[in-house]
């Protein structure tokens, strides 16, 4: 239990601690600090629950899927702090943020981290809720932090978007909570406690509860970047500060992606025995699917090199809901390794773009080139999470979306043919964007910056490491997390 | 018991009832102009004057322009028959309406209609501009105020499962008072039918006819002495019919089942207190509201529309027995 | 469900739950932005009404506590702040006319009979009186919705945003009586801090427009091919 009030509760204090922090040199360092701290405390979690099982207590709990994204994001958080320390000095140094911005951006990363980490541990959905719509609160402000007409209408687009598409997802809770109030003992106790609602969902009422999944589907699928509710992912991405775009791509797609599968669990249960078994799983592959063929099209042409990346992680988020509507413990299983690698290497990659971008002054596609040339590091960083995220061999991303298509092939085996045509596609854009970045000849004038590569080495190193071989510890504990989702172990 | 009441008797109220609200019409009228001339600190004509005007006016010679019709000639004996065969439907003092038969909202309502139409085309019929203009928005006021009307109809026949006037206020009368929100949102909605139909501020403004806007006093211009006093008195009793008809449906308490004298002296007492009510509330908001421009009438009646389809949905929504 | 055959109170409810559904039509045609924060007030204290009402029928004390909650926010605060914002932005002449009045009222209706079905399969596992109000609520919510989409003026989205919050309060008050009490806090706490952003927003839109018609907020919004063309912006 500390453990958990350590990782979930250090950002808290964080953000109140950083808002009232004047001096900007030393908020970089202490949100690199706290989020070391909260990570800390996730892996103490993480090895509490593993060893002893799930940790349970004043509507929290812990199991092994959430611990899981738990450890995630305090790690993509730390990594993400390190790189923003010095890019958020050398903005403000451009003069593009104010010294008030600045304390602003501390503080709501630390707040956004606060919201993420309690929309895992909660156990309440009513408070799942309010953490999500908590994390759009504390990014908005950042991603019009720069003060251009284009960033106001990101941030307000993104506002506004995901503020209707929540609110749908609290009308689903509202008729979850009706649900319950008929299948529980004590519903005013523990009405939305969603193991409480887990244990007796047999007696929820199968109709009800399919009303309830569409609207938290629509709801909590607006903030994971589903098509078609998800055009405000692109410009918010594209618009805020680029450590933003990675925490957004990194965490915040896997945290309500998180919460869609917690009430898929709900909804299979409860529907198990009606007409419609699976219409939980249908509808999540339909919008996954959707979402993937949708974004990898996206993908062509792209002239800005953090929408580019953006439509990137649409695809990817859509695959893995497929995967979670495939259902079955080797596509739960993939699905859930792909959110690990995709997050690690799309947050690796937002980072390299942060560098590229520093060095051409645009994120103009037609204008960054020769980066391999002016500094190799960057280049070769692009190049390879490029290559990772693209599903190369022997990258993570390679072996969950190998797992996947496996799974696909088994279950929906001509499903098979449109992913592999949209992987190629995705493949085809990406590529096409990125071997002029990389090779091409720079422009002249063109001087290396100042670089942090170490978050990138790290976590590009993870995911080869996790494309190579799958360390058995990682293993077990995915397999103790599908076990969870779908009842059956995969190993 | 009036179930033993002759045929003779049976005729003669279906006669006095219609002929008892055209004999009050005028009243109404000058019950509203004196209570708008109170709100306005004026001390107002006498309650008596519109029996007086209509008197004058039948005594002049009618004055006819040689470009017209002989439908110009004979309309306002027709609008004037319509109307009041239209008041015929309506319960003014007991439900046993000898007219029960006929006496059916959608009836009501085409027979305005009708008046409407032979009034519309009297208007035109003389040729001048003024007349066309008054028809032309008096065809526009009744293409947005008619589908409200029938609508509001509608709504109340479903909770009445009739559409007879007389067992729609039994209806209400027999349920006692039920809050509904699909009857709120009726009466809203004829309330505002009602103004509009009646040619009232903020639609029309039934004062004056020296306004470029006028509707209602367009398509008279040309009429004189009995003419003139026929579509004045058709349009007293229209008012009067509508104020009697929002009586009936939303608040019939007080009215008589039969024939009793004393039931029904108690009925005319309770008809007179709800329509000076209704007169007085016509009046103050007739004082508080400056007429509209014409271009914003289509708004006010689709308010009206979408008031008497709300109380459709609501109806259907919230009341439905399932 | 005849309401001749319910006690006065929830005939009442009835009542106070369709004048709600009314004022989100009122919202949707009004195109003054001041008369639209009144409606919006007039919505929060129906609402709130039907909470204190079932508070009374049910005998549930928190719900007292929500009707308050929701008054203080949604008919005082949030009112309040909008006629602020209104006034240092000088809107208070600004009238934001519909392109389709009478296309934009008929979709609403559309939507209250869509609302309808969609409800009917958990009002129909209702037995309370009130179990069609779910109905009239999931309209309001998608009324508010609408209304963001047929609303160019940022005050009036917000408005729509905010009758939407309004719409679930009802909905969670018809059909569950009120949501546990910490989480009606959370969601209360989180409406607040939403105002308070979207009143920064009004400045920052302010200041990069110069007014607050978001169609002329369309940088983003250009065909496909020069969608992601921007300043140099790192």
């Amino acid at each position: 239990m500390i453990a958990l009030l350590l990782t979930v509760f250090t950002p808290l204090a964080g953000m109140l601690l950083l808002g009232a922090l004047r001096s900007a040199r030393v908020a970089g360092w202490l949100n690199l600090a706290l989020c070391a701290l909260s990570l800390a405390g996730a892996l103490w979690l993480a090895a509490d629950v593993l060893a002893h099982g799930a940790v349970a207590g004043a509507s929290f709990r812990v199991d092994a899927l959430s611990v899981y994204l738990v450890v995630l994001t305090a790690l993509v958080g730390l990594t993400t702090a390190i790189f923003s320390r010095p890019y958020m000095r050398y903005v403000h140094e451009e003069r593009r943020v104010t010294r008030g911005g600045l304390r602003l951006y501390h503080s709501m990363y630390q707040g956004f981290l606060f919201t993420m980490l309690l929309a895992l541990t909660t156990d309440n959905l009513g408070i799942l809720w309010v953490a999500v719509e908590g994390a759009t609160l504390a990014t908005v402000l950042l991603v019009s932090l720069y003060r251009t007409p284009a960033a106001i209408e990101a941030a307000w687009k993104y506002f506004i978007l995901c503020g209707v598409g929540i609110a749908q997802a609290l009308f689903g809770t509202v008729t979850l909570y009706f649900a319950a109030q008929h299948a529980l003992a004590d519903p005013a106790a523990n009405g939305l406690s969603w193991s409480a609602l887990y244990a007796v969902a047999p007696q929820l009422e199968p109709r009800v509860m399919s009303v309830a999944f569409v609207f938290l589907l629509v709801g909590y699928g607006t903030k994971v970047g589903l098509v078609p509710l998800h055009s405000w992912l692109p410009d918010a991405h594209s618009e805020g500060p680029t450590p933003m775009s990675a925490v957004l791509s990194g965490l915040l797609l896997n945290v309500a992606l998180y919460a869609v599968v917690r009430m898929k669990m709900l909804t299979d249960a409860a529907l198990a025995g009606s007409a419609t078994p699976d219409l939980a799983g249908h509808l999540l592959m339909g919008f996954g699917l959707v979402s993937f063929l949708v974004a990898a099209i996206s993908l062509q042409r792209r002239r800005d090199i953090k929408r580019l990346f953006s439509y990137s992680s649409i695809e990817h988020m859509g695959l893995m809901t497929f995967g979670f509507g495939v259902g079955g413990p080797l596509a739960t299983f993939a699905a859930l390794l792909h959110m690990l690698v995709h997050a690690l290497t799309k947050s690796a990659i937002f980072i390299t773009v942060g560098h590229a971008t520093h060095i051409s002054r645009t994120q103009r596609i037609d204008r960054i080139r020769g980066l391999i040339r002016t500094q190799p590091a960057v280049g070769w960083g692009l190049l390879i999470g490029v290559a990772a995220i693209a599903g190369f061999p022997p990258f993570g991303i390679f072996t969950s979306e190998f797992l996947l298509l496996s799974a696909t092939m088994h279950a929906w085996p001509w499903l098979t043919i449109p992913l592999m045509i949209g992987l190629v596609v995705a493949f085809a854009g990406l590529f096409r964007s990125v071997q002029p970045m990389v090779f091409g000849a720079a422009p002249p004038g063109q001087y290396p910056v100042r670089a942090n590569m170490l978050p990138v080495i790290m976590q590009l190193a993870l995911v080869l490491l996790l494309g190579i071989a799958l360390p058995g510890l990682l293993a077990h504990w995915l397999d103790q997390a599908t076990q969870l989702i779908t009842g059956r172990h995969l190993l | 018991m009036d179930h033993f009441l002759s045929p003779l008797a049976h005729a003669l109220s279906a006669l006095l009832q219609p002929l008892l609200l055209l004999t009050v019409a005028p009243l109404l009228v000058a019950w509203i102009r004196r209570v708008k001339a109170r709100l306005q600190n004026r001390r107002g004509a006498s309650l008596l004057q519109p029996y007086r005007d209509l008197r004058k006016l039948f005594a002049k010679e009618a004055v006819v322009a040689r470009t017209a019709s002989p439908l110009f000639r004979v309309a306002p004996y027709l609008v004037f028959a319509a109307t009041l065969v239209a008041a015929g439907a309506l319960p003014l003092l007991s439900l046993r309406l000898p007219s029960a038969a006929v006496a059916d909202a959608i009836a009501v309502i085409g027979l305005l209609g009708l008046a409407r139409f032979l009034l519309v085309l009297a208007g035109l019929d003389a040729g001048t501009p003024f007349g066309g203009m008054g028809s032309s928005r008096e065809m526009l006021v009744s293409t947005f105020a008619e589908p409200a009307l029938l609508l509001v109809v509608f709504t109340l026949a479903m909770t009445a499962h009739s559409t007879n006037l007389a067992s729609m206020a039994q209806t209400t009368l027999h349920a006692g008072l039920v809050l509904r929100p699909s009857y709120l949102f009726a009466l809203a909605a004829l309330l505002l039918v009602a103004i509009a139909e009646c040619g009232r501020i903020p639609v029309d403004n039934p004062a004056t006819h020296l306004e470029l806007t006028m509707i209602h006093e367009g398509m008279l211009l040309e009429y004189s002495g009995r003419h003139l006093a026929l579509m004045e008195w058709a349009a007293q009793l229209k008012l009067a019919l509508f104020a009697v008809l929002i009586v009936d449906l939303f608040l019939p308490w007080g009215i008589a089942a039969g024939f009793a004298p004393g039931a029904l002296a108690r009925a005319a007492l309770a008809l007179a207190l709800k329509l000076g009510a209704l007169g007085a509330l016509l009046a103050v908001a007739e004082t508080a509201l400056a007429k509209m421009r014409l271009f914003r009438v289509p708004g006010f009646l689709n308010l009206a529309f979408m008031l008497a389809l709300l109380g459709l949905l609501s109806h259907v929504i919230l009341e439905a027995a399932t | 469900m005849n309401p001749a055959a319910l006690p006065l109170l929830d005939q009442a409810l009835l009542v106070l739950a369709a004048m709600a559904l009314f004022t989100a039509f009122a919202l949707l045609a009004q195109t003054r932005l001041t008369a639209a924060i009144h409606t919006f007030a007039w919505q929060g204290a129906l609402v709130a009404a039907v909470a204190a009402l079932t508070g009374r029928a049910s005998g549930d004390a928190h719900l007292y506590v929500s009707a308050l909650i929701t008054l203080a926010l949604k008919v005082a605060l949030i009112p309040w702040m909008l006629h602020r914002l209104v006034r240092r932005l000088a809107l208070e002449r600004q009238a934001d006319p519909l392109e389709h009045p009478a296309l934009t009222l008929l979709a609403g209706a559309g939507i209250v009979v869509f609302s309808d079905w969609v409800a009917e399969p958990v009002a129909h596992f209702d037995a309370s009186a009130t179990r069609n109000v779910i109905a009239i609520s999931l309209a309001i919510v998608l009324l508010g919705m609408l209304m963001m989409v047929v609303r160019r003026q940022a005050v009036a989205q917000v408005l729509g945003f905010m009758a939407m919050e309004n719409g679930l309060f009802l909905a969670a008050v018809a059909s569950t009586h009120g949501m546990p009490l910490v989480v009606e806090l959370g969601v209360a706490f989180d409406v607040l801090v939403a105002m308070v952003l979207f009143g920064v927003f009004f400045l920052q839109i302010k200041n990069s427009i110069d007014s607050l018609d978001i169609d002329r907020l369309s940088q983003l919004a250009e065909p496909v091919e020069d969608d992601d063309v921007r300043g140099d912006a790192p």
